[in-house]
């Protein structure tokens, strides 16, 4: 698989729009679903403009895959949900406005759960996408596309999005690099929200480097995001292979029980590779992680039930027979929402609702203080945290979607990063039977450098990033 | 003491479109929309399109400060935004972003002419919102097959100012829009000429029953008869031993009536929670900075009137009432008596305005002045006067031009004295009678002598001539 | 514990019509899921204040300065139903 640097060297040499028809052959031959829309004809006259006006972004003539809940001018945006049918936003989201500065070409948009709701990308309306690694198998979620499409080599980069795990639980299963970023480091302007207070845009990419340098495009303060922080950064810059004096911390309750043997030993042999290159590691208490699932499960479903409110196919997307409004509205979203997204619809409109509020939502928002307090601890004794990012590899399709509460469980290890709000980057350590295992290490807020710095002295002295699925 | 007999009990929500901004509350969309096509000042911020999100104005903070200064409002240092979630077609999120916990000002209070003298009436919060958008049926609401929606006005920043149930009459209620406005004006954030600038809902109860809460009024007259139609409709409920039912009813404008909104809608629940699209607001240090910077208000101003130009108060409550009124009396009293310019403002100008319905823009300060110049070189009489104020109104020209045409300028004493003479030449019963005692007789004399005059005498003049003559 | 009733007013609440089917088949894996929330109730909150936010950031402000709305058109380009310019919505009653 092609990285930033050999792509920006053949496009030098051919063409941008050589590399956009290759990889959109390989689309149109794949069998992963992972697109819900691709823009061919725009991506192609894209890269001849840039073939033929030249273009000195550092994303030149690149072709990149966008999550399909991030919004994208004259381009199709359906959540993967049935009830956007036909919405064709009017505006790029602030990523997107970067990307095109850039110079990187929208290939398309990735497949992913409805709405972002999901941990396997089976809850789309257009079909779930397939693990490269084995088809029988899921890919993550709720950005599975985004990283199917990049471990699958159907394109070198993409963005998702990372609500309770939503970029870290796919790039773990699909055996690629994707970050979390701290909360309010890239715009969401432009992303349709699921969990506001807890999302944000990450990038995928095949290393630790290419991640840093689609971050550095996309980063950075945007004015329309009234969330979004203000700081001059320069993540490539913290690309050093050197992790001599770094503070390993290993958070014991992410390696409860429930977490695979093989994965349990894949992370901990990544810590002991680390230590080896001169970090040292120490155990670290986070007690308020038990909690961690129920308060993310509460607060995402309160904010979604809120959110996902102006779906009533008036100023756009699906509409269905007039009645009277009441009841035009009614049928509008039960026609237009699948399964899961009713169902956590319908427990955050409870939790918020009178009488429930306290013991639901502000509970949940209280021992979100408690985690974020445990993170706080944490970080006193340790430069990094480092923890699996899935409790296990890849499950099977359909093996987990009828059950809610064993789906929700396998975000265990993710969600409690969101609620306190810090980063977190997924790498490939380790196989089980032929499946990627992902780790994650975690930050303190806006210490992107030392997270990406880890993962990269990883990545140069280990080669699990190297192997990829068979056909990619 | 007002006795308040049916235990009249009224409380109001006003909500005031900060129109004078130059930009909606939480995106950059011109609030200068009242002439343009619909969905034109619209982006995916004020239309909710997916992703969008929104970044609060902060003149509209600002302005919501300067309410509740001027409210006698404790404003909080700490405040910030809540969604309200409910559904209504002219919504285009699902929710509106309004306050609920922790509004920016609170527990104020304004002073009204109550039915027995000044009133106060306690101002519960005063809290900053997002307006919905604007809904148009064909017909009326409950017959009309669609509804049309509008969203140029969504988004535009709204105040809600809630009063304590201080009201015990409908006419009170009308005093306390008519004073709320006022001070608005005198703010300088809104436009309350402009379509939909200030929006009321009543909440009324009698004694005995429950209180309704009445929306979709939209003029302070209306409130005043939504009022009235509601305090006999729950006495008439409980002079038939019913129960007042604590309700939400919809005023028809035109019927002039109110109707009972029972439907589902009255289910609400509206989950109210911090929106986390907006960060808090800690405005420690603003509230005094814009204190200092307040104008000066209705109240203080009508004081300064009596105190500094000598006029009656009467006459400084009726000139402060309406900001442009103000402004132009001052204007006028710069240059002119001040006691008269009161006087002639009050007691002739604004009365012709309101006959014709128009507003002090109608007419120029200039003008004003030119007729009080007239009136004080005695060139025209005060009939005269009140005529060119009229033909300016009706006809537009100049005062001079009018008094051309029109012949108004006051005739010369011995012309009057020779018309003097004339009439009591020509009128001998009237004069024998005045000399017997009857002094109304007089009347018919100076009644010739106007005629004679072609009315450009003053009677008052005239008179005083007669009886030097027949004295 | 969520009844079938309380189902329908909660789906009422959240404009999403459901079939007598519908609530059958949701109530019991809702049910599931609040129970598993009841873990909640193990944690002593007691004297923790909420994080509504996760970052400690204030005021966040934009200029009074107006600036390009949507066109007509394409404020109207995604409404599945419009009528001079407005957008059509069902009827009121």
């Amino acid at each position: 698989m092609a990285s930033i640097n050999e792509l920006i060297e053949r496009i030098h040499a051919d063409s941008s729009e050589e590399i956009v028809t290759e990889y959109l052959e390989k689309i149109e031959k794949s069998k992963l679903n992972a697109f819900i829309t691709v823009a061919k004809e725009s991506a192609l006259l894209r890269a001849k403009e840039i073939d033929s006006q030249g273009h000195d972004g550092p994303l030149a003539g690149i072709p990149i895959a966008i999550k399909d809940n991030i919004s994208t001018k004259g381009i199709a945006t359906t959540c993967a949900s049935k009830i956007l049918t036909g919405y064709i936003p009017p505006y790029d989201a602030h990523v997107i406005e970067k990307l095109k500065e850039a110079g990187a070409i929208i290939i398309g948009k990735a497949n992913m759960d409805e709405f972002a709701m999901g941990s396997s990308t089976e809850t789309s309306f257009y079909g779930p996408t397939l693990n490269p690694w084995d088809t029988t198998r899921v890919p993550g979620g709720s950005s599975g596309g985004s990283a199917a499409a990049v471990a699958g080599g159907e394109a070198p980069l993409s963005l998702g999005s990372d609500t309770g795990g939503s970029v870290r639980c796919p790039a773990s299963f699909c055996g690629v690099v994707g970050l979390k970023p701290t909360y309010g480091v890239i715009s969401r302007y432009g992303l349709i929200s699921y969990a506001n207070s807890l999302e944000q845009i990450g990038p995928f990419a095949t290393s630790v480097r290419d991640v840093a340098t689609l971050f550095d495009v996309i980063s950075g303060h945007d004015p329309r995001d009234s969330t979004s922080v203000d700081r001059e950064t320069n993540y490539s810059s913290a690309l050093i292979n050197d992790v001599k004096g770094l503070k390993i911390g290993v958070p014991e309750e992410y390696f409860a029980e429930g977490t695979d043997k093989n994965v349990e030993k894949s992370v901990r042999d990544a810590i002991n590779t680390l230590e080896e290159l001169g970090a040292t590691s120490v155990e670290v208490k986070m007690p308020h992680t038990k909690y961690a699932l129920s308060a993310y499960y509460v607060i995402a479903m309160s904010e979604a039930s809120s959110n996902l409110a102006r779906f009533d196919g008036m100023r756009y997307g699906l509409r269905t027979e007039d009645s009277d409004w009441h009841t035009t509205f009614s049928q509008v979203r039960a026609a237009g929402f699948g399964d899961e997204v009713k169902r956590r619809i319908l427990l955050g409109t409870y939790a918020l609702s009178a009488g429930y509020h306290d013991k639901y939502y502000l509970k949940a928002l209280k021992i979100r203080t408690l985690i974020k307090q445990d993170f706080e601890r944490a970080f006193r004794d340790a430069d990094v945290l480092i923890a699996p990012t899935m409790p296990y590899p890849a499950f099977k399709l359909g093996e987990k979607i009828d059950d809610p509460i064993s789906l929700y469980l396998a975000d265990v290890d993710t969600v409690p990063i969101n609620l306190a709000g810090v980063p977190s980057i997924s790498l490939p350590c380790g196989f089980s039977g032929g499946l990627p295992i992902g780790m994650q290490v975690i930050g303190k807020h806006f210490d992107e450098a030392a997270i990406l710095r880890t993962a990269f002295a990883f990545e140069e002295n280990t080669d699990f990033h190297t192997r990829q699925p068979e056909g990619s | 003491m007002y006795e308040n007999p049916d235990g009249v009990m009224i409380g109001l929500e006003v909500h005031v479109q900060l129109n004078k901004l130059k930009t909606k509350v939480f995106c950059g969309c011109s609030t200068d929309y009242h002439n343009d096509p619909p969905n034109s000042h619209v982006c995916p911020v004020c239309l909710g399109l997916p992703g969008s999100l929104p970044v609060i104005n902060r003149k509209a903070v600002e302005a919501a400060i300067k309410i509740g200064l001027a409210l006698n409002c404790k404003v909080e240092e700490h405040t910030q935004f809540y969604r309200k979630n409910y559904y209504y077609p002219d919504l285009p999120k699902g929710f509106q972003i309004t306050q609920y916990d922790f509004p920016i000002s609170s527990g104020g209070y304004i002073m009204i002419e109550g039915e027995d003298g000044e009133h106060r009436v306690g101002i519960t919060r005063a809290h900053m919102e997002e307006d919905p958008g604007r809904l148009v049926h064909e017909g009326t609401i409950d017959k009309s097959k669609y509804t049309l929606i509008d969203y140029n006005r969504s988004g535009m920043a709204l105040i809600e100012i809630v009063s304590d149930p201080d009201m015990r009459s409908p006419k009170e209620a009308r005093r306390y829009l008519d004073k709320l406005r006022n001070i608005l004006e005198y703010l300088d954030i809104f436009d309350g000429d402009l379509e939909g600038a200030l929006r009321v809902d009543a909440n009324i109860s009698i004694m005995g029953g429950q209180r309704a809460e009445i929306k979709n009024i939209s003029s302070h007259k209306g409130a005043e008869r939504a009022l009235l139609f509601e305090i006999v409709r729950q006495k008439n409920v409980l002079r038939r031993g019913g129960v007042v039912v604590q309700e939400t009813r919809h005023f028809d404008e035109a019927r002039e009536i109110t109707l009972s909104m029972r439907s589902k809608e009255e289910a609400h629940d509206y989950r109210y929670f911090p929106e986390p699209d907006l960060v808090p607001l800690k405005i420690s240090g603003w509230a005094p900075a814009i204190k200092e910077m307040l104008p000066e208000l209705p109240d203080a101003r009508r004081m300064r009137f009596v105190e500094q130009y000598g006029i009656m108060d009467d006459h400084a409550k009726a000139l402060t009432s309406e900001r442009k009124v103000a402004i132009f009396y001052e204007e006028v009293a710069k240059i002119a008596d001040p006691k008269i310019s009161a006087v002639w403002i009050c007691d002739v100008l604004k009365g012709e305005l309101n006959y014709r319905d128009l507003t002090i823009e109608a007419f120029r300060k200039e003008d004003m002045l030119s007729v009080i110049e007239l009136l004080m070189s005695k060139k025209i009489t005060e009939d005269g006067a009140v005529d060119i104020i009229r033909t300016l109104l009706d006809k537009g020209g100049s005062p001079e031009e009018i008094v051309k045409e029109k012949g108004l300028l006051k005739v010369e004493g011995d012309i009057v004295s020779t018309a003097a003479e004339e009439a009591i030449k020509e009128n001998p019963v009237a004069v024998s009678d005045f000399k017997a005692g009857k002094e109304k007789a007089l009347n018919s004399l100076v009644g010739s002598v106007m005629k004679k005059t072609k009315g450009r005498a003053d009677a008052r003049a005239a008179r005083e001539i007669l009886l030097g003559k027949l004295g | 514990m969520i009844t079938k009733k309380d189902l329908e007013h909660i789906g009422w609440l959240s404009r999403l019509e459901l079939s007598e089917e519908d609530r059958e088949k949701y109530t019991p894996k809702l049910n599931s899921v609040l129970d598993y929330f009841g873990e909640l109730d193990k944690a002593d909150t007691g004297g923790v204040e909420p994080s509504y936010h996760v970052m400690p950031m204030s005021n966040v402000f934009r200029e009074d300065v107006p600036i390009a709305s949507l066109s007509q058109e394409e404020a109207l380009s995604n409404a599945p139903k419009n009528q001079d310019g407005f957008i059509k919505a069902p009827r009121m009653m």
